[in-house]
C-alpha cells in the first residue's frame, strides 16, 4: 500500500483492475496530490502484495477483494473517501461502498463492466468459451514470461527506476493467483449491485474499448441511479494510461472543488 | 581477376537486396500500428501467414482484431499497459487468427516510439511463428499439471496416513490435563515422530513418545508396529523397562538387519498417588523428559545411558520415577524441538528447560499451545518434525 498526497485532503483510494498493479495510476495520481490524500494498493497476488495473505476461499468472489478495500479504509480511518476503480476494480469499489457506506463518499468507475459474459439481451462482449480461452492464454504466457521478462527489464538502462518497479510488478505476479483472479473477474455478475449504489458516481467509458464496450458503460450509467457518464475520446481499456489528461479533467469536473485552504 | 573476386561479386549481387525487399519478405512478420492500435503498415510475410490482402488490413483493422479473443483480452489487460509503461514488450505468446479461421501461435515483440515529450507515436511489432514452441509449452504445462496433481495426491495420502499413526484426540484422564502437538516440517512426507496416552486398567495410564529413524513409508510401517506392540505389551507387563525390552525384540525381528526401523523412545506409566500421580518411565536413548514444578522450577528427569530400541544386540534401558503433585507437569518431546534454530541461528538444545520455564507456569494445554506457537514462529528454523506430549496435575487452586 502506498499513501501519499496531502495528508489532510479528501482521501482517494485507487483500485487497479485485472492484469497490472497500482502502477496503472501513475499518470493520473500526480494531478490530485496537492489537494487529496492518495491511497494506492495492489490486489492480493499482484505487484508487491503479500502472497501469504492469499486465501482461495476469501477471494472466491469479488466480495473478498472488496473487503480488502474496506479494511484499508478502516486501517487509515478514512471517511468520505473517493473510490476510483478500473475495470474489475470498479466492481470491487461498488461492492466495497455497499460494505462500508459510512466511509465512502463517491465512486469513480473507469471502464467498468458488471458482467463480461453475454446474457441476452444483456451484452457483455464475451462468450464463456472466450473466457476459457483467456485462461489458457494466461497459462502459456506466464510460462513464457517467467524467464523472458527479466532481459526486457535489464535492457532498459536509461530508466532504471522503471525497471525496478516493473520487476516488482509483472515478474512477481503469482500465476496461480492471477489465474484465479481472472476466473473470478470474468465470470462475475454484479449487475444487481449497481442499482443499490447510493453515492455520487462517475462512469468513465472509452469510445473504443475491446474489454468493456460503450454499451456496457451505458448500461452501468443507466443502472446506477443519478450517475454521470463521460465518454472519453480514447481507445483501449486503460484510459488512465492512454488518455490520462481526459481522465483527470473528467474526475476534476465530477468532484466538488476542494474546500478553501486545501488548495 | 581471381576466382575469389568472382565469388565476392556473385555474393555482392546476391546481397543487392533493397531495404523494402528485406522488410516485405523477412522471415518474420512486421507491422506498425498507431497508438490506438490501428494498423498502418504490415509486411508481405505476415499478410501471407494471415491469408489477407493489404487493403483488408491497413487502416481497417487494429492489431488486437487479428488476435484470438483470449489473446485480445490479454493484449488489453497486460500487453498494451506494459508497452505504454516501459516502452517495449518482448516474447509474449499470442494466437493470431488467419482469414480462414486458422490459429497461428506466435511470439510477439513490440517497441513504442515516442516524440521528444514522451507522447506515443507508433508501435513497431515483430511476429515470430511459434507453432513448435507452443506445442512444447503445452507439453510442459501438461507435465507440470500432472506433477502438481501427483504431489497433491501424495500429500493427501501422507497426511491421512500420518493421522492414523497418532491418536485422533487424547483421552480424558481423571485428575490430569493432557495435550499434544505434532509439527510437520514437510507435509508431503510421513514423519517419524509418534506418541500416545492410553488406559492400562481402571486406574493406571500408559504413555509414550518416540522418534523412529527415517521418514516415509518405512517409518510409517515401523511406527505402526511400535504403537500396537507398546499398547499390547503394556497391558500384560507395564514395567517400563520390560515394555521397552519387548518392543526391542519385536523391532529387531521385523528389521531383519535393515537400516531403518529402530527408534528412541520414552515409555512411562502414571498411577494415581493421593492428590497427584506417581510417574515411572524408562528411556531408550531419548532426550530426558522434563518435570515442571508448581514453584516454576523445570527439571530434567535424567535417564542418561539408555540406548536406542531395536538397534543393538543387548540394549540397556534406564528407568526413573517422580511424583507429580498438584501444580506439577511432565513434558515429553522429540529432537525436532531441541534441534530447532532460533532466528539468530542458535539451537534450542540444552536451553529447553529455560525455554519451558520462561513460558510461565502453565497447564499442559497452555504449555503445548505455547510450544506450538514457538515452533510455528520459527518457520524455516525447523528442519525436522517435532512432537510434544504434556500432562499436568491441576494445582490446588484448580489452576
Amino acid at each position: 500500500m502506498t499513501v501519499g498526497g496531502r495528508a489532510d485532503g479528501r482521501p482517494m483510494v485507487f483500485a487497479h483492475g485485472f492484469g497490472c498493479d497500482q502502477n496503472m495510476w501513475r499518470l493520473v495520481t500526480p494531478a490530485f496530490a496537492d489537494d487529496h490524500r492518495l491511497v494506492l494498493f495492489d490486489h492480493v497476488g499482484a505487484g508487491g502484495s503479500a502472497l501469504t495473505a492469499w486465501d482461495p476461499e476469501r477471494y472466491a468472489t469479488l466480495e473478498g477483494y472488496a473487503r480488502d478495500v474496506v479494511e484499508i479504509c478502516e486501517e487509515l480511518d478514512l471517511t468520505d473517501a473517493v473510490l476510483v476503480g478500473h475495470s474489475v476494480g470498479a466492481s470491487i469499489c461498488v461492492l466495497a461502498a455497499a460494505q462500508a457506506p459510512s466511509r465512502i463518499g463517491a465512486l469513480v468507475l473507469v471502464g467498468p463492466s458488471p458482467r463480461y459474459i453475454d446474457d441476452p439481451p444483456y451484452r457483455g462482449g464475451f462468450s464463456e468459451a472466450d473466457i476459457e480461452e483467456l485462461l489458457e492464454s494466461l497459462d502459456s504466457n506466464y510460462l513464457g514470461w517467467s524467464g523472458a521478462m527479466a532481459p526486457v527489464i535489464m535492457g532498459n538502462p536509461e530508466r532504471p527506476e522503471l525497471a525496478a518497479e516493473l520487476t516488482n510488478s509483472f515478474c512477481r505476479t503469482d500465476p496461480e493467483i492471477a489465474r484465479h483472479f481472472a476466473r473470478v473477474t470474468f465470470t462475475a455478475d454484479n449487475r444487481d449491485d449497481l442499482g443499490r449504489v447510493d453515492l455520487p458516481t462517475l462512469v468513465l467509458q472509452c469510445r473504443d474499448d475491446a474489454i468493456a464496450p460503450p454499451e456496457v458503460g451505458t448500461y452501468v450509467h443507466r443502472s446506477v441511479p443519478g450517475s454521470t457518464l463521460v465518454v472519453l475520446d480514447a481507445t483501449g481499456h486503460c484510459p488512465q494510461l492512454s488518455a490520462p489528461d481526459q481522465v483527470i479533467t473528467a474526475i476534476r469536473g465530477f468532484l466538488p472543488p476542494a474546500a478553501p485552504g486545501t488548495t | 581477376m581471381t576466382a575469389d573476386d568472382g565469388g565476392s561479386a556473385e555474393l555482392a549481387d546476391l546481397l543487392e537486396e533493397t531495404a523494402e525487399d528485406l522488410y516485405e519478405h523477412a522471415p518474420c512478420g512486421y507491422l506498425s500500428t498507431l497508438p490506438d492500435g490501428r494498423i498502418v503498415k504490415i509486411n508481405a510475410t505476415l499478410l501471407g501467414w494471415l491469408g489477407r490482402r493489404p487493403d483488408e488490413v491497413i487502416g481497417q483493422r487494429r492489431f488486437s482484431d487479428l488476435l484470438s479473443v483470449g489473446g485480445r483480452i490479454y493484449h488489453e489487460t497486460h500487453f498494451a499497459p506494459l508497452l505504454r509503461m516501459q516502452g517495449e514488450v518482448r516474447a509474449v505468446a499470442l494466437d493470431m487468427v488467419a482469414a480462414d479461421g486458422r490459429r497461428l501461435p506466435v511470439l510477439v515483440n513490440s517497441v513504442l516510439t515516442t516524440d521528444p515529450h514522451g507522447a506515443p507515436l507508433l508501435v513497431r511489432t515483430s511476429v515470430f511463428d511459434a507453432a513448435d514452441r507452443r506445442a512444447y509449452e503445452q507439453e510442459l504445462l501438461r507435465a507440470r499439471r500432472a506433477a502438481e496433481h501427483e504431489r497433491e495426491r501424495l500429500q493427501h495420502l501422507a497426511t491421512t496416513l500420518q493421522r492414523t499413526l497418532l491418536p485422533p484426540a487424547l483421552p480424558r484422564v481423571p485428575g490430569l490435563d493432557a495435550a499434544a502437538y505434532y509439527h510437520s516440517a514437510a507435509p508431503e512426507e510421513i514423519g517419524g515422530d509418534f506418541y500416545d496416552l492410553f488406559p492400562l486398567d481402571q486406574e493406571r495410564w500408559g504413555f509414550f513418545l518416540g522418534d523412529v529413524c527415517g521418514k516415509g513409508p518405512e517409518a510409517a510401517v515401523a511406527t505402526s508396529l511400535m504403537r500396537y506392540t507398546l499398547r499390547a505389551t503394556a497391558v500384560y507387563d507395564s514395567d517400563p523397562v520390560s515394555v521397552l525390552a519387548a518392543l526391542d525384540a519385536g523391532l529387531r525381528r521385523q528389521r531383519d538387519g535393515g537400516e531403518q526401523g529402530w527408534c528412541t523412545i520414552v515409555f512411562g506409566v502414571l498411577v494415581p498417588d493421593g492428590v497427584g500421580f506417581r510417574v515411572t518411565l524408562a528411556s531408550g536413548g531419548h532426550p530426558p523428559a522434563l518435570a515442571t514444578r508448581g514453584d516454576g522450577v523445570v527439571e530434567a528427569l535424567e535417564t542418561t545411558g539408555g540406548q536406542p530400541v531395536g538397534l543393538l544386540a543387548a540394549p540397556r534401558f534406564v528407568a526413573t520415577s517422580a511424583v507429580l503433585a498438584p501444580g506439577d507437569g511432565l513434558v515429553l518431546y522429540t529432537d525436532g524441538l531441541t534441534e530447532a534454530r532460533r532466528p539468530d541461528g542458535s539451537m534450542v538444545d540444552e536451553t529447553l528447560p529455560d525455554l519451558v520455564a520462561g513460558l510461565g507456569h502453565l497447564d499442559a494445554h497452555g504449555l503445548v499451545d505455547a510450544l506450538a506457537a514457538f515452533l510455528t514462529d520459527l518457520g524455516r528454523g525447523l528442519s525436522d518434525d517435532a512432537a510434544v506430549l504434556a500432562v499436568s496435575v491441576p494445582g490446588p487452586s484448580g489452576a
